[in-house]
C-alpha cells in the first residue's frame, strides 16, 4: 500500500467511526496492520502538517482526529 | 481594590511560608500599573480573574478548568497546552489560559539580558506569570490566548533562537545538572549530552509518536542533582569504574580538624569534632571502607558509588578516572500508585560525544516501548507488566548481578532453555549417581 492509499484508508476509517472523534496513535496502527508502526506514525504526523488531521492534547496525552471533527475551540471555550 | 473577593485564598497568605497568592496579587497589581508600558495583548485583569476562579474552585470543591484542547503552533504537536475555563462569562480574563513550554538552557544558565527579554515577551503576549522551572525542568509560561500562540512562536524562534519544549505523548524537554561547568564530581559532560540529544531527537520532541510521555534526565554523578533516578523514564547517571582517588594527607587534615567536613556546609551549629569513623566509615552502605594506622582504604569492588564519603571529604577523595555513565530506566511519579524509581539497565557505558552507544540503547528501548506499550502507559509500567528481562533482551544486554534487585539475598533470574547447557531435559540415571531419591 502506498502512502496515498494509506492516507485515504485513514480518512475513510475515521469518517466511519461515529461514536468518537479523537484517537490514540495506537488506534492508527490497527487501521494499517501491514505497515510498520514507525511508518504509520510518520504518516499521521505528515497528515497533521498537511491539515487533514489535528492533534488534541490534555497536556499529558496526545490524541489525533480529523481536522474539525468533534469538539472544537468554541465548544471547549464553553460557548 | 481586588476585582473578586478571595477570603479563602487570603487565608493562605497567613501561613509561615512564602505564598503563591501574594505573588499573584503582586503580579496582578503590576499588570494594572504597567510601569514599563507594555501593550498587553491578553486581558489586563487575567490574574485577577485567575484568583477569582481559584477562589471559586475552593468554594465549590471542584476544578473549573476543562480538560485539554486543540491548540498548538504550526508543525508542532507539543509545547502548547490548551486550557479553557468553564466560567468564561464570570472570568473572561481566563476564558483561554493556555500554557506554553519552552526548552530551558542546559544547566539553567541564563544571561540576565536573555531572561529579561523572555519575560518582556511574556508580559507583552501572556499573563506575565511563569513557573521557572516546571517539574520536567523546562520554562513554563502560564496563561495566554489562542491568537497569541503563533506570534509568540515566531518571535521565540526568529528573534531569540529559542525552541518550545515537550508536552503530551512526546519526548519531554530533556534536563541536566550543571555538570562540568561548576562541579568537580561530574563524570561526563551533562550539558553537552543534553544539548546533543535534544537536537538529535527533535522529531520526538515536537511530534507525538509515543504511547505516553517520555523523559530523559542527565545527572553527572550519583548525587543526582536533577533526580534523574526518580523523575525520568531514561536516567543517565555519571559513574566511574576505577578506584576513588585518596589523598591520605588530606584525610589526616580532615581528621585533625584542619579542613572543615562537607566543604564547610552545616556550619551554622556546633556538631563537635569531626569523627571519621562515625560520620563516614560507619555510614558507608556497603561497609567497604576502613581507617587503620592513619590510612584510609576503600574496597572498590564493593563500593556502589553512593558519594557520601566524597561529599564529606571533597578535598581528600575524588571520583575515579575511568569515567562514563550508568543507564537506568522506568522512573515515574504517579499520583495514585506511588513513586517508582528507575532500574539499572546498563551498569557502565561510555559517555563521550557523539554518544552513539547511548543513542543505540535509547532507540532499542523506544522501538520496544512504541511496539508494546499500551495507551497512556509509561515505560516503567511496561517494564512491570512485561518484565525487566524483556528490556534486557531488546537491548541485547546479558543479565549481571547488578540487574538483580537484591542480588545478595534473592539472586533470582529466569533462564531460557537455550541458555542452559542441556536445556530442560536431563539423564535421570546420571542425576541419580550424584543425588539420592
Amino acid at each position: 500500500m502506498d502512502d496515498a492509499e494509506a492516507k485515504n484508508l485513514i480518512i475513510e476509517t475515521l469518517k466511519s467511526k461515529t461514536n468518537k472523534s479523537k484517537f490514540y496513535l495506537k488506534d492508527f496502527y490497527a487501521f494499517l496492520p501491514d505497515m510498520k508502526k514507525m511508518a504509520v506514525s510518520k504518516l499521521v504526523n505528515t497528515m497533521v502538517a498537511e491539515g487533514t488531521l489535528e492533534y488534541w492534547s490534555s497536556g499529558s496525552t496526545t490524541m489525533i482526529g480529523l481536522k474539525g471533527a468533534g469538539k472544537q475551540h468554541a465548544t471547549e471555550e464553553g460557548e | 481594590m481586588a476585582k473578586h473577593p478571595t477570603p479563602l485564598l487570603d487565608q493562605l497568605e497567613s501561613g509561615p511560608w512564602p505564598s503563591f497568592v501574594s505573588d499573584m496579587k503582586h503580579a496582578a497589581e503590576l499588570r494594572h500599573t504597567n510601569p514599563r508600558g507594555f501593550e498587553q495583548q491578553v486581558p489586563v485583569d487575567v490574574i485577577d480573574d485567575l484568583l477569582g476562579l481559584l477562589e471559586m474552585s475552593y468554594e465549590d470543591g471542584t476544578t473549573h478548568w476543562k480538560h485539554g484542547g486543540i491548540v498548538g503552533v504550526f508543525g508542532y504537536g507539543g509545547g502548547v497546552i490548551g486550557r479553557y475555563c468553564d466560567q468564561p462569562e464570570k472570568f473572561p480574563g481566563v476564558a483561554h489560559f493556555h500554557t506554553v513550554r519552552l526548552a530551558q538552557p542546559s544547566g539553567l544558565f541564563y544571561t540576565a539580558e536573555y531572561m529579561e527579554k523572555l519575560c518582556d515577551l511574556w508580559d507583552f503576549r501572556g499573563s506575565g506569570m511563569t513557573n521557572m522551572h516546571g517539574s520536567t525542568g523546562d520554562i513554563i509560561w502560564l496563561g495566554t490566548t489562542t491568537p497569541q500562540l503563533e506570534e509568540i512562536f515566531y518571535e521565540l524562534t526568529h528573534t531569540y533562537n529559542q525552541d518550545l519544549g515537550g508536552s503530551g505523548s512526546n519526548l519531554r524537554t530533556p534536563a541536566c545538572c550543571m555538570g562540568m561547568s561548576r562541579c568537580e564530581f561530574a563524570c561526563y559532560d551533562t550539558q553537552l549530552m543534553c544539548h546533543t540529544l535534544t537536537n538529535e531527537y527533535q522529531d520526538m520532541l515536537h511530534r507525538p509518536q509515543f504511547p505516553y510521555k517520555f523523559k530523559f534526565k542527565f545527572d553527572g554523578c550519583p548525587n543526582g542533582c536533577v533526580a534523574a533516578i526518580a523523575r525520568s523514564d531514561f536516567s543517565i547517571i555519571g559513574t566511574w569504574k576505577d578506584d576513588i582517588k585518596i589523598d591520605q594527607a588530606a584525610v589526616k587534615a580532615y581528621v585533625g580538624g584542619e579542613i572543615p567536613p562537607n566543604a564547610g556546609a552545616h556550619a551554622g551549629r556546633d556538631w563537635g569534632k569531626f569523627d571519621l569513623q562515625k560520620e563516614v566509615i560507619d555510614l558507608c552502605p556497603t561497609k567497604c571502607m576502613k581507617y587503620e594506622g592513619g590510612k584510609l582504604e576503600i574496597d572498590t569492588k564493593n563500593c556502589y558509588r553512593c558519594m557520601h564519603c566524597i561529599n564529606v571529604m571533597p578535598k581528600a577523595l575524588r571520583i575515579g578516572d575511568e569515567r562514563g555513565a550508568s543507564i537506568l530506566i522506568g522512573a515515574k511519579a504517579p499520583i495514585l500508585d506511588g513513586a517508582q524509581m528507575s532500574s539499572l539497565l546498563v551498569p557502565f557505558i561510555p559517555a563521550d560525544d557523539p554518544f552513539d552507544e547511548i543513542k543505540e540503547v535509547i532507540e532499542s528501548i523506544w522501538d520496544w516501548w512504541m511496539d508494546e506499550g499500551k495507551n497512556r502507559e509509561r515505560l516503567g509500567e511496561t517494564l512491570k507488566r512485561l518484565g525487566f528481562q524483556k528490556a534486557l533482551e531488546v537491548c541485547g544486554i546479558t543479565p549481571v548481578a547488578q540487574h538483580v534487585k537484591e542480588p545478595r539475598t534473592n539472586p533470582y533470574i529466569f533462564w531460557k532453555e537455550d541458555e542452559v547447557p542441556g536445556g530442560w531435559t536431563r539423564d535421570i540415571n546420571e542425576y541419580r549417581k550424584l543425588h539420592q531419591r
